[in-house]
């Protein structure tokens, strides 16, 4: 493989990004090559700029510097190729539409302007559904969902997207146990079919098990390799521990000189 | 701090100018009459009063169904204050109300009042319900001084400008219903073709952002369509109340259906409703300015919505609490007088008032007022001058099932959930009113078909609806009930 000239581009590399909220850094000059068909765990402690980083990866923020590639190209050119799960406290769960609408939308982006989705779209939907086993409730209204129901509706639309790079902000977040094992199940056998997942974890006891590499993130990347590799007390500790205090208390003097 | 504005208004502004004129005026003529000339729409006048309130009803619910599920009802006031000032400098623009300059002085002022909001917002650190505050004060403020203004210099061709604040459906001619029709099939057109973009990005902005749609662009858009159908609704409506026929049909829509298609249909059709009949009353009586009065009528449908929707209307919700304790009520009823025929061995027919007072311990009264519910729902009938209560087939049926829910929710507890037989109870008297059918033949199924509960009484079965339904004097069989054993 080493000889061979022409590698496939890489599904997601990030190079020397930084990232700021309101003028005070958030992610500092992270570098990541994400390769295909793995299962990544995204770890760190609150604060640590992970839905950032996927945010940014997707070219929703504004970068101060750096730059993203998704299978060798810019952003923008193949988000067809990306699939999203978002925090599931990020929408109105009143909002009039019923659970087959919200799974519907993962197709939106499939289709061109003006262009309604069709029946088979719909399929696609029904199919998305029954494998995360919420056909039942296709037309239901959504505020009508407990909170892992909520989640599976999320991550039907995510699998509607039928993409090669997905990136999903805490989909385990207020599940119960049984609705994680299934979400995992299906993470699982969609990096068989050969997708590359980034999924932010907030678990460090069940992270090891879940995920094929891990991207240890505390502003900056502190580590980011295979699961036995990196999850050491070591590696935890600098990325959970009190080390960092002075990046971020210089991140705190960037900001106020700003204003 | 609006009630502050219109006494403001008020005294700037002498009465004859706010109550100037309406859809003609003809005082003398009876309220009959004016209804006769509104239908008959020979009045081109009405015609347009009407056609124009059918239009702003229109663009006005579908916009308003946006800004509600999107959470931007506070935006919409402070746009509808903010475009005075335009209004006032498209008048001045050559001193006469030409639709088209005050459209576009007033889609500027909306325009700009909007941005500012935004620059509050990002440069301090104030928040967006305080900057919408700001601006709709400010501009507002700006719009009367300029109003008043004009009043006063200008000659004879003030005509119709008071309309602009409590609206006033006759003001407007043809060119004002040209220009809303204009607007009014834009924004059908824009929402229809781009229903897509509008629901993933009003539902979830970042996913839409992730999917490749432009936001941002979606959201501007929006803005600017909301700022076209404040304005041509404005001369109708008024700027000070404009803001309601946004939110007030999409908020009844919103408590009626769960769709949002749906809810744009209903919204425009009640925003058309509340138009009409605003012009209609304000054509009536010749006292009033319309705007209030198109509230008012969507304000009815919101309590209407409010009060009866089917879903979530609060009297309807009441209602079925209501009529769902009845039904317990009588089913604890009927379970009763199987208890009283099952101690007798299910000997005799009927049962007397007395027995079930004594089951059920409670007073005579209270069991014959129960025994009328059972009468009044045909499960049961009443002899010996209301004293004793034969139970009817369908009585006998639902009876047999309560009695059956029960005691095989007590044995499941008991033997699957390992319950004490003494715990059970209570929550079998409130489960044997809710289990379906589907459950009840699983229940069966997991119990191998028991017969006896845990305190040792029979589980009703086919068997005992026979007996039992030669007791109440009904068919040997009740169809639809039971399995063979």
């Amino acid at each position: 493989m080493s000889d061979q000239k022409e590698k496939p581009p890489v599904p997601l590399e990030v190079h020397d990004l930084t990232v700021s909220y309101h003028k005070r850094p958030v992610l500092w000059g992270v570098d990541v090559e994400v390769p295909v068909g793995q299962l990544v765990g995204i770890i760190g402690p609150n604060g640590a700029g992970k839905s950032t980083l996927i945010k940014a990866a997707m070219g929703m923020l504004p970068l101060d510097s750096g730059w993203v590639k998704i299978f060798g190209g810019p952003v923008e050119k193949n988000l067809k190729r990306v699939g999203y799960v978002p925090q599931r406290e990020s929408v109105d769960w009143d909002f009039p539409v019923s659970v087959m609408d919200v799974v519907v939308m993962g197709r939106y982006g499939h289709l061109g302007l003006l262009k309604r989705p069709q029946k088979s779209d719909r399929e696609k939907a029904r199919e998305c559904l029954e494998k995360v086993k919420m056909l039942p409730y296709a037309d239901r209204q959504i505020s009508n969902l407990s909170g892992g129901q909520q989640q599976r509706v999320f991550l039907a639309r995510a699998l509607a997207q039928e993409s090669d790079l997905y990136f999903m902000d805490e989909p385990f977040a207020g599940v119960d146990a049984a609705t994680e094992t299934a979400i995992v199940e299906i993470l699982q056998e969609l990096r068989e079919q050969g997708k590359t997942l980034l999924v932010v974890h907030h678990d460090l006891t069940t992270a090891r098990h879940y995920f094929d590499s891990l991207l240890l993130l505390n502003m900056r990347v502190v580590a980011f390799g295979p699961t036995k590799a990196v999850f050491n007390q070591d590696l935890l500790q600098t990325t959970y521990g009190g080390r960092l205090t002075i990046l971020s208390e210089v991140a705190d003097a960037v900001s106020s000189k700003a204003r | 701090m609006r009630g502050l504005f219109l006494f403001l208004i008020l005294v700037l502004l002498s009465p004859e100018i706010v109550w100037a004129d309406r859809i003609g005026d003809i005082s003398q003529t009876s309220m009959m009459d004016q209804a006769k000339r509104f239908f008959s729409l020979k009045d081109p006048a009405v015609r347009y009063a009407l056609l124009g309130s059918i239009l702003l009803g229109i663009s006005c619910g579908i916009l308003g169904s946006f800004i509600v599920v999107r959470r931007m009802a506070l935006f919409g006031d402070t746009l509808s204050h903010a475009v005075l000032p335009g209004v006032a400098l498209g008048f001045m623009w050559n001193m006469s109300k030409d639709p088209v300059a005050i459209f576009v002085g007033a889609t500027l002022a909306g325009i700009a009042g909007g941005l500012l909001v935004n620059l509050i917002t990002q440069t301090t650190r104030l928040k967006e319900d305080t900057a919408l505050g700001l601006v709709l004060a400010s501009f507002f403020a700006v719009g009367i001084c300029l109003l008043t203004r004009i009043q006063k210099i200008s000659t004879g061709s003030k005509g119709g400008l008071d309309a602009y604040l409590f609206g006033q459906a006759a003001s407007l001619n043809k060119d004002d219903v040209v220009l809303m029709g204009v607007v009014t099939v834009l924004a059908v057109l824009l929402i229809t073709f781009f229903y897509k973009e509008l629901l993933i990005t009003s539902f979830d902005a970042a996913f839409a952002k992730a999917a490749g749609f432009p936001v941002a662009l979606i959201q501007y858009a929006l803005m600017l369509l909301l700022a076209f159908s404040v304005v041509i609704a404005l001369q109708a409506v008024g700027v000070v109340l404009v803001s309601a026929m946004l939110i007030t049909p999409a908020a009844a829509a919103y408590l009626l259906t769960d769709r949002m298609h749906i809810m744009l249909l209903l919204a425009s059709i009640f925003g058309v409703a509340a138009g009409a009949a605003g012009a209609f009353f304000s054509f009536l009586s010749t006292n009033l300015p319309t705007g209030p009065l198109m509230v008012m009528g969507a304000s009815l449908v919101f309590v209407l919505a409010f009060l009866f929707g089917p879903k979530h209307g609060v009297i309807t919700r009441w209602w079925r609490r209501q009529s769902r304790s009845a039904q317990v009520q009588r089913e604890n009823t009927l379970k009763a007088i199987y208890r009283v025929l099952e101690d007798r061995e299910f000997e005799g027919e009927g049962v007397s008032l007395r027995e079930l007072a004594e089951n059920r311990r409670e007073t005579i009264d209270e069991v014959r007022g129960q025994s009328r519910a059972l009468k009044a729902h045909q499960m049961a009938t009443l002899h010996d001058e209301g004293d004793s209560v034969h139970l009817t087939p369908e009585g006998w049926q639902r009876a047999c099932e309560i009695v059956r829910n029960h005691r095989l929710w007590e044995l499941y507890l008991t033997n699957e959930a390992h319950i004490a037989s003494d715990h059970v109870h209570d929550d079998a008297e409130v489960i044997e009113h809710v289990l379906g059918e589907e459950t009840v033949r699983q229940l069966e199924r997991t119990l191998n078909h028991a017969r006896y509960d845990p305190h040792g009484r029979p589980i009703p079965g086919l068997m005992d609806l026979k007996i039992g339904g030669q007791a109440a004097g009904g068919p040997m069989t009740v169809p639809g009930y039971g399995r063979p054993i």
